[in-house]
């Protein structure tokens, strides 16, 4: 396996004596794109957070690039489940205000350049002086992505963005963000609750079990090749076994896996090259299949 | 557009026929009422001289005023004050502009100082719960504390009448904005500082760029509240300490048994109390942002 970009290891967080989750342990390689999929409660947020340096872990250690993640980075941009704009600023002293933090020695025109550039990016330019106020749900949400690639991080994370969001909205969003990563090559993790987004867009999909004592317990690798469209996604054949296994595991797997009882290392899994799922030794139930 | 511009219509002419009512009221009120006496030709002659006596003329015609003023002698006042409110005849006798521009320097250095202290200081408590809790027993016994009862000790300790005035101000000024000021900082979303944070901007411009305008209109509904406080205070203040000032003006007048100038001073301090009010409401509505 090739040096990992980012390094998670041994991650643990507890309040008191309630453990959310411990021994969370996975890698992620530079230009990966991968989602981490789990029910409510079992610490995805507070997982993006301590890699965005927000929150402190109770143990453990994250490292991208070969340094430990002590604390908040401009090298990681954070996109927020609410889309976190401020309200008093503009579309474009929104993003000016990131572009302004990570090169302040920029000149008013060169930073309005860069703004223009990320909020074209975004399909915004229309929008480029109005105040989050007058922009619907889904644009806000692409001024987050759009403040986010806009510092050029090296990784970034996104916390269930598209979540609130219509279908309709959301899908287009989710075209966006692939042409970007697929543009720009950044490291993306990503939080959702939609398995058929997690196909779309991921490389790899984290499996958490649930909570307390939650782990990521799998890795499922997405082996249909990128440039996935949402329209004939679901013809590949690959499609439905990997959708069908991470239902499965949502659905029945997860809750048997709490209270540590996943996997300290998580299994590699591709079952959209095996015929079969893997049967797992660590649970007595048999999968639930065809949820979907 | 119409509908609005048809309310705003009926409400105006409910407003000035209001203001009519009220005047006519006044009018009516004021009067001259025939005189109770009795009339001279029923009196004998010592009776009359009796009443001569007392400075009061059976044979004069009587007309007994309630000593209001009425509004002919309210009008001539307005009139007669508003066309020369500049003049200064000794420390008695100054117009009524002169008296109110005192009031409003005093005023205006109390609320300013109180606001130099009070909004950065209210940023440290609202962003330090630790300081919070350490301040908040101080805060919750001075709040309630009347301004004027803080005179006897400014006077004494600043000797000075004026200081003395714009002390009592700043004291009444301080409260809501401190407590505005912590309660707007420590309320700044949690989402914006993390924004701020990602993007590892420094201490001082996060304080200016995220946390004042995230708190600003919260800071100007304190600094609103400050100002009409210390307006309602300046008249009282400058009652109990004298020299110049619109409240000084106003006992004065009371003094002089010149209600005209008194009703006029009243109406003063409504107008220029309302005029605060709106300079701050526009203040808020430029900082108030929709989320």
């Amino acid at each position: 396996m090739p040096t990992e970009f980012l390094k998670v290891e041994a991650l643990e967080k507890r309040y008191g004596d309630a453990v959310v989750f411990d021994s969370v342990n996975f890698g992620i390689e530079q230009g990966e794109f991968v989602c981490i999929i789990g029910h409510s409660g079992c610490g995805k947020t507070t997982i993006l957070n301590v890699l965005a340096g927000l929150e402190q872990a109770s143990a453990g250690h994250v490292f991208m690039d070969g340094r430990e993640v002590s604390g908040p980075s401009l090298e990681r941009g954070v996109v927020f489940q609410g889309h976190a704009l401020m309200p008093w600023l503009s579309v474009r002293r929104n993003i000016a205000f990131a572009v302004r933090s990570k090169w302040p020695d920029w000149t008013a025109t060169q930073v309005d350049a860069h703004v223009e550039k990320y909020v074209d990016l975004v399909g915004l330019t229309g929008a480029i002086d109005k105040k989050p106020s007058a922009l619907s749900g889904g644009m806000k949400q692409r001024v987050g992505i759009a403040r986010a690639f806009a510092i050029e991080p090296k990784m970034l994370l996104l916390d269930e963005p598209f979540g609130a969001l219509d279908a309709l909205t959301r899908a287009h969003l989710q075209d966006q963000v692939m042409a970007i990563h697929a543009d720009l090559g950044t490291t993306v993790m990503m939080i959702t609750h939609d398995v058929d987004e997690a196909i779309l867009l991921a490389d790899r999909i984290l499996l958490m079990s649930n909570g307390p004592q939650a782990r990521v317990a799998e890795i499922v690798k997405n082996t249909m090749p990128r440039n996935r469209q949402r329209a004939t996604l679901h013809h590949d054949p690959q499609y439905y076994p990997i959708r069908n296994h991470l239902v499965d595991f949502l659905v029945a797997r997860s809750k048997d896996l709490s209270h540590g009882r996943a996997p300290a290392t998580p299994l590699e899994v591709s079952p959209g090259l095996d015929p079969e799922p893997p049967a797992n030794p660590l649970t007595t139930v048999t999968p639930l299949r065809r949820i979907a | 557009m119409n509908a609005q511009r048809k309310l705003s219509l009926q409400s105006g002419l409910i407003s000035v026929l209001i203001l009519l009512a009220a005047l006519a009221a006044w009018h009516v009120a004021t009067l001259p009422t025939g005189g109770v006496a009795a009339p001279a030709s029923t009196m004998t002659a010592e009776q009359i001289e009796y009443q001569k006596l007392l400075g009061k003329d059976p044979a004069a015609e009587t007309k007994k005023t309630t000593g209001f003023p009425t509004l002919a002698q309210m009008g001539a006042t307005v009139v007669k004050n508003l066309a020369d409110p500049f003049y200064d005849k000794g420390p008695n006798d100054k117009g009524i502009a002169i008296q109110l521009g005192h009031s409003l320097l005093r005023v205006g250095l109390g609320f300013g100082l109180a606001a130099l202290l009070a909004i950065p200081l209210g940023f440290l408590i609202g962003m330090s719960p630790m300081l919070y809790r350490a301040l908040d027993p101080f805060i919750q016994v001075l709040k309630p504390i009347s301004p004027l009862a803080w005179m006897p000790l400014a006077l004494y300790t600043i000797k000075d009448s004026s200081i003395s005035g714009i002390f009592v101000i700043f004291i009444c000024s301080v409260w809501p904005m401190l407590i505005n000021t912590a309660f707007g900082v420590a309320g700044v979303r949690r989402e914006w500082l993390n924004v701020a944070r990602t993007l590892e901007v420094k201490p001082l411009r996060r304080a200016f760029e995220v946390i004042l305008p995230a708190a600003a209109p919260t800071i100007l509904t304190g600094m609103r509240i400050s100002m009409g406080i210390a307006w309602l205070v300046i008249v009282a203040a400058e009652m109990l300490v004298g020299g110049t000032g619109i409240g000084y003006f106003v006992w004065n007048e009371w003094n002089n048994l010149s209600l005209p100038n008194v009703i006029l001073a009243i109406l003063v301090i409504g107008v220029v109390g309302m005029l605060l009010d709106l300079l701050f409401a526009r203040a808020q509505k430029a900082v108030t942002y929709a989320d």
